[in-house]
C-alpha cells in the first residue's frame, strides 16, 4: 500500500483559496520562515478521501474480530456507555465550572457521578476511598506507589525497597523505580506462585511494600495470598493490588478483606471502557483507612446538605498528578457499565470471564504444553515448546492467527514461561467465536508438524507479509524522506 | 550451546573471563539463545562501580528488555563501543566479539559465588527440566 506522499503529484489541489482581497503588509519575519520544503502531499480530495478510507478499513478491533490479548482484557465496549458519555450536560461542561465561585452547583451531577464512582469502586474492591484521577493504569500504579512513600515518610520512615515477582506486568518495577525505590525480584516456584523462601528472606523492616497481581499473570490466584499478606503487615510493609486482573474475581473476593492497602484499577480492562487509541484511560486508586488523607487532590465531598463540592484543603495529600479530575469520560462510561450490570451482572462478568478461559485451555492442553497448573481463571498461558522441536516459534503461531481473522494471544509474556502465548478470551465472546478460534489454534499445531514452513511464511493474506522485526528494531525507518 | 571451560559463570548467565586484576565480562551463548535476536544494548558508563549481582548493563532483544549484572564488583574500565552499533554480535560471539566490558576487580574472594563451566552446564540442564 503507498503512503500519501507517494500519492502526492506536482500542482494537484484538493482547495482553492480565494484571490486576496486585503492589501499584503510586508513578508513574514526571517526568523520565522522555514528553511527547508515541507514536502507536504499534493493530493485531491478524493485522493484523500480514498487513501484514509481504505487505511480505516485495514484496522483491526474489537469490534470487528476476536481480540484474545492476554493481560490487556480486549472485552467489548459496550455502546449505551458512548451514548451517556455524549451527552450534552456532561460533555459540554467547562473542566474549570466546580472550581468558580458557585459554579460547582451548575456541575453537581459531574460531581455525583465522580463521588458515587468513588463510592461503587471502594465496595466492589474493599477499600475505604478512591480517587479517579490517575489518567491510566501506570499512572495509577506511581500514584499508588507514592501514597505509599507518603505514609512511610509520614511515620518517619525510611524504607528502601519494593518486592515484586519475576511474573509481574513491567509496569510494577518501573513505577516503584520511579518513585525512588529499590525493587527485589522474587521468583515463582514450581507451582507457578511466589517462592515463598525467597519471599520470607527479601522481606526486612526496609521493605516498602509488595506489589501483587491477584489472579497473576500466569493466570493463578495464589492460595497463599492472606499469609503474603500478613507477613508483610507484620514488619510494617503495605499491601500494593496491581488491579489489571480484577475482572476475575468480581463479586467472589475483595482485595480490601484479604488485606491489600492500595489497589489500582484499569478501567479500560475490568469496566469495559476503550482501550488504546480508542481510550483515553483511567486507572482509578483505592486505598485502605489508613492512606486516606495522602491521597491526591482534589477530593469530591458531599457537604451535609446532600450538595457536592471539591475539597482542596488536605494538607497531607501528595499534591496534583494531573489536571482536574481524571479522565472524565472514560470515568463516566465504567460509571454506566457497574450500573446497568449491577452486582448479579458483575458477578457473572468474572464466572463467565474464567469459564470461557478454562474452555480455550481444556480444549488447547492436548496440543500445547500447559505453563503451570491444570485451570486458570480468566487468562490461560499456554506453551509452544513442544512445536519449538519442529522449529516453530510462538511468534509464528501468533502470525498464522492473523490470517484465519483473529488477533494473536499476548507472545513471550510472563517472561517466565519459554514460547509463552497469554490467551484471554473475556466474557463477551460467544462460544461459537471461542471454537473458531480454538480449531485455528488447533490447525497451527498439527502444521507445525506437517508443513512447519506454511507458518513461518505467515501472514500471507495481509497488505504486508512477514515483516522483519529484527531489522524494524535495529535500523529503525521512521519518517517518509523525499528521494 | 557452547560452555567455554576457561570462564566462570552467573546464575543469570553472564560469563566472567579473569586476568589477574581484571574482568571482562558478557553473557552466555545460553542468554542471547533465550533472547533472541538482540537490538540495543545500552552499556555502563566508563568509569563507574558496579557491584556483584546488581545492574550494569540492558539488553533489548525482539522479545524482551532484561537486565544485565555484574558478576564482580569494581570499576568499569572498558566497554565494548562496537556493540552499540553492531548489538547482533552478541547473538554471533557471546563470548567473544560479544563481549560487554572490562571490570577491575576490587574483591577476588567474590569469584567464590560464581560457577565453574561444569557446574553452569549442570545449572543450565537443570533450567530445561
Amino acid at each position: 500500500m503507498q503512503l500519501i506522499f507517494e500519492k502526492s503529484r506536482a500542482g494537484r489541489k484538493g482547495f482553492a483559496l480565494p484571490e486576496i482581497d486585503v492589501p499584503i503588509t510586508g513578508a513574514l519575519p526571517e526568523k520565522y520562515c522555514r528553511k527547508t520544503q515541507a514536502n507536504l502531499p499534493e493530493v485531491s480530495e478524493l485522493d484523500v478521501v480514498r487513501h484514509f478510507s481504505n487505511l480505516s478499513r485495514l484496522n483491526f478491533s474489537v469490534d470487528t474480530n476476536f481480540y484474545p490479548l492476554g493481560s490487556c482484557t480486549m472485552k467489548y465496549n459496550p455502546k449505551f456507555t458512548e451514548k451517556v458519555a455524549a451527552m450534552e450536560g456532561f460533555s459540554g461542561l467547562h473542566p474549570l465550572l466546580p472550581q468558580l465561585l458557585g459554579g460547582g452547583m451548575l456541575a453537581q451531577g459531574s460531581l455525583e457521578v465522580l463521588y458515587n464512582m468513588e463510592r461503587l469502586l471502594s465496595e466492589i474492591t474493599g477499600m475505604s476511598a478512591f480517587t479517579t484521577q490517575p489518567l491510566a493504569g501506570a499512572h495509577g500504579e506511581l500514584t499508588g506507589v507514592m501514597l505509599i512513600a507518603a505514609y512511610h515518610k509520614h511515620n518517619g520512615e525510611r524504607r528502601k525497597h519494593i518486592i515484586i515477582p519475576d511474573s509481574s506486568h513491567g509496569t510494577n518495577p518501573a513505577s516503584a523505580s520511579i518513585a525512588g525505590y529499590d525493587v527485589v525480584v522474587i521468583p515463582t516456584d514450581k507451582e507457578g506462585f511466589l517462592d515463598m523462601r525467597s519471599y520470607k528472606q527479601a522481606l526486612n523492616r526496609e521493605t516498602a511494600a509488595v506489589m501483587l497481581t491477584c489472579p497473576d499473570t500466569l493466570g493463578l490466584f495464589n492460595p497463599k495470598i492472606k499469609e503474603i499478606a500478613d507477613l508483610a503487615h507484620a514488619v510494617g510493609a503495605l499491601m500494593y493490588y496491581d488491579g489489571a486482573n480484577l475482572n476475575a474475581i468480581l463479586g467472589k473476593c475483595r482485595p480490601g478483606d484479604i488485606g491489600f492497602d492500595v489497589i489500582h484499577l484499569n478501567l479500560h480492562k475490568t469496566f469495559a471502557t476503550p482501550h488504546g487509541g480508542g481510550g483515553p484511560g483511567a486507572g482509578p486508586v483505592g486505598v485502605c483507612e489508613k492512606l486516606v488523607d495522602f491521597l491526591p487532590i482534589s477530593r469530591v465531598v458531599r457537604r451535609t446538605d446532600g450538595t457536592f463540592a471539591l475539597d482542596y484543603h488536605k494538607h497531607k495529600s501528595i499534591g496534583y498528578i494531573a489536571p482536574f479530575y481524571g479522565n472524565f469520560g472514560v470515568i463516566l462510561k465504567a460509571y454506566a457499565y457497574i450500573l446497568a450490570l449491577g452486582k448479579s451482572g458483575l458477578i457473572e462478568v468474572s464466572e463467565n470471564a474464567v469459564l470461557s478461559a478454562n474452555y480455550c485451555l481444556a480444549r488447547l492442553k492436548d496440543y500445547y504444553a500447559l505453563a503451570y497448573g491444570k485451570s486458570c481463571m480468566h487468562e490461560c498461558v499456554l506453551s509452544a515448546a513442544r512445536q519449538l522441536e519442529q522449529g516453530v516459534h510462538a511468534l509464528d503461531i501468533a502470525k498464522y492467527l492473523i490470517d484465519k481473522g483473529f488477533h494473536p494471544p499476548t507472545i513471550y509474556f510472563p517472561l517466565i514461561v519459554k514460547e509463552a502465548m497469554m490467551i484471554e478470551p473475556t466474557e463477551t465472546e460467544s462460544k461459537e467465536t471461542l471454537d473458531a478460534f480454538i480449531e485455528a489454534m488447533i490447525e497451527a499445531a498439527s502444521l507445525s508438524k506437517t508443513n512447519p514452513e506454511a507458518l513461518r511464511l505467515a501472514p500471507l493474506s495481509m497488505p504486508v507479509k512477514r515483516l522483519d522485526e529484527t531489522r524494524a528494531a535495529r535500523v529503525p525507518d521512521l519518517r517518509w524522506q523525499p528521494k | 550451546m557452547t560452555i567455554p571451560e576457561d570462564l566462570l559463570y552467573t546464575k543469570d548467565h553472564e560469563w566472567v573471563n579473569i586476568d589477574a586484576d581484571k574482568a571482562t565480562m558478557g553473557i552466555t551463548d545460553f542468554a542471547q539463545n533465550s533472547l533472541g535476536d538482540i537490538t540495543f544494548i545500552d552499556l555502563p558508563k566508563i568509569g563507574i562501580q558496579v557491584k556483584q549481582s546488581e545492574w550494569c548493563a540492558t539488553v533489548e532483544s525482539v522479545k524482551a528488555a532484561s537486565d544485565v549484572y555484574a558478576p564482580l564488583s569494581g570499576e568499569v574500565l572498558k566497554v565494548n563501543t562496537e556493540l552499540s552499533s553492531h548489538p547482533e554480535m552478541v547473538n554471533k560471539s557471546a563470548y567473544e566479539a560479544g563481549w560487554f566490558a572490562v571490570i577491575k576487580i576490587a574483591d577476588l574472594t567474590e569469584k567464590n559465588k560464581l560457577m565453574n563451566f561444569l557446574q553452569y552446564k549442570e545449572y543450565i540442564e537443570s533450567l530445561s527440566k
